[in-house]
């Protein structure tokens, strides 16, 4: 378990436990997630790794019996204090599904729309920074004559995109990716790949993958979960060269999972 | 064990196939049976006058002041009863879901969408009617609307609740308050759904006439003269379609029989035409 208590920290779970109900899904989790680094969440079908990353944003309280214990400091600040403002939060840590959700609405109101929530723009800001975004997805290219057209109406890599230049657009400080790419053809995954290099420059990072090759190649830190816990947390490449725990082996090695 | 011989399930099989046909048929054959005859009969009655006037002269007579009563009546019940039902909708699918309010409002609006439409309209006439004095076309618009309350109410939750929850998470994790959520979102990705459920409860209510017998009653004249007087909308009974229906069929006078069908005729056409268009429209939904 990594230990440095420094600014480059810039989320710090202790003792986080989560309930379905009366299941436990997460049992004291400890992690440091770096600022600025890709941090990829591994390990096997209902370990609780999604489970995790929707406690960083608070989605998991659009669900009555979800209840999460424990700290969660962003910025030294704990999220799950009642005290949040939980929309401020919400723009401040950006979330990407595994299905693309782009909104019933044109590819431009589907930036537009998070824009006007968070600030108050006039016509050309929020059209530059629709088309900033845009960008930054890498996506302006393939949609700036269509910006009229409904985002649904896109390929599902470039709606998967669309959510991320709407995620990006309210400047958000941390992008959770919730197995962005798994229902993504291999030509539009490897454009998000791409993608979460560049915008690591910009953003801390925390993708769910099931995919250990995607693990490897995209992320720095690596950590993984079994049964609700996290069984090793450390350097990507260390993770998957040198584990220390007979399980993290086991999982990557494909012994099981 | 014994196989039971082939040409037995064979037999079985054609049987309850034919049956089943049969029946079908039967449904499909008395709906072109009824609208023949509505037809055949409705339509002689129908020229200018029909549509323009109000007088009683029989063959020459015209229905104007029922048919502009009953579309005010069936838009002030869409107007009472649409926003109630649709706020309705959005509560047992976005906020009572699993709660036992949700679940006992839910029971009381399938209970009511079963009640008799003519209980409805005496208990509108034991609250409006009765205490205002007076027969209105508002207190059979309030009948229609209570009626078209359940079914909104419904149509709206079972259409949010088809909108996948990955789109609502979507749209709380950008920070939209849950209110926007509902309203800018999957409002606009249930759209179509919703408004086939307003038409078909609309087409169900403004076919209705025992709820308006003890509401809105009937009348000679046009629901206001001049029509900027309003008011005669709440202060007098309002001539309607379906009661000028059921009166004329009534009268001994052949001509008024005659103008009856040609109502009956435009009734259903309208009816038709709200069902079609809904119809039309859940088709692009389910695509």
């Amino acid at each position: 378990m990594k230990n440095e208590i420094n600014d480059n920290v810039k989320i710090s779970v202790r003792g986080l436990n989560f309930h379905y109900g009366t299941n436990q899904a997460l049992i004291d989790n400890d992690i440091d997630i770096l600022k600025n680094k890709v941090t990829a969440v591994i390990g096997p079908s209902g370990c609780g790794k999604s489970t995790h990353l929707r406690v960083y944003n608070r989605i998991f309280e659009l669900y009555r019996d979800q209840k999460a214990s424990g700290t969660v400091m962003l910025d030294g600040e704990n999220i799950l204090s009642p005290d949040v403002d939980i929309l401020e939060l919400r723009r401040k840590v950006g979330m990407i599904f595994q299905k693309p959700t782009p909104f019933p609405m044109s590819v431009y109101e589907n930036i537009a729309y998070g824009l006007r929530l968070h600030f108050k723009l006039g016509k050309g800001e929020i059209m530059d920074k629709v088309e900033k975004s845009l960008r930054s997805a890498a996506l302006w290219e393939e949609v700036k004559d269509k910006l009229d057209n409904p985002g649904m109406a896109l390929s599902g890599g470039q709606q998967q995109r669309l959510c991320i230049a709407r995620a990006i657009a309210v400047e958000p400080e941390v992008i959770l990716m919730d197995e962005p790419t798994s229902a993504i053809d291999p030509i539009g995954t490897a454009k998000i790949e791409d993608l979460v290099g560049e915008l690591e420059k910009k953003f801390t990072i925390v993708i769910v993958t099931h995919n250990m090759q995607q693990a490897a190649r995209i992320s720095d830190y690596t950590a993984f979960f079994f049964e609700g816990r996290i069984i090793e947390y450390g350097e990507t490449e260390q993770i998957f060269t040198k584990p220390l725990n007979k399980k993290t082996e086991d999982y990557i090695t494909g012994r099981f999972g | 064990m014994k196989k039971r011989p082939v040409f037995f399930r064979k037999a079985t099989d054609r049987m309850v196939k034919v049956i089943s046909v049969m029946a079908a048929l039967v449904g499909i054959f008395f709906l072109f049976w009824i609208l023949f005859v509505v037809v055949m009969k409705g339509f002689s009655s129908f020229n200018l006058k029909f549509f323009t006037d109000i007088s009683l002269d029989g063959e020459k007579g015209g229905i104007a002041n029922a048919l502009v009563g009953t579309i005010v009546i069936t838009i002030t019940s869409v107007i009472l009863g649409v926003p109630a039902g649709l706020l309705g909708g959005i509560f047992l699918s976005e906020y009572g879901r699993n709660s036992r309010i949700g679940d006992m409002i839910r029971f009381a609006s399938n209970v009511m969408m079963g009640m008799p439409s003519i209980i409805i309209g005496l208990f509108v006439y034991t609250i409006i009617v009765s205490n205002t004095g007076t027969f209105s076309g508002f207190s059979g618009a309030v009948a229609l609307a209570i009626i078209m309350l359940p079914v909104v109410l419904r149509t709206t939750e079972d259409m949010l609740s088809m909108v996948p929850n990955s789109l609502r998470e979507a749209a709380m994790a950008l920070g939209t308050p849950r209110w926007k959520v509902t309203l800018h979102i999957l409002f606009r990705a249930a759209r179509t759904g919703l408004i086939t459920g307003v038409l078909l409860a609309t087409a169900r209510v403004s076919g209705e006439t025992a709820p308006l017998l003890f509401t809105s009653l009937n009348s000679y004249y046009w629901p206001a003269e001049p029509c900027w007087q309003f008011w005669h909308f709440f202060s007098s009974p309002t001539a309607n379609l379906t009661v000028t229906i059921n009166d004329y069929a009534m009268s001994p006078y052949a001509g008024l029989n005659s103008i009856a069908w040609g109502a009956s005729l435009l009734i259903t056409a309208g009816v038709l035409a709200l069902n079609i268009t809904a119809r039309f429209l859940f088709r692009e939904v389910k695509k």
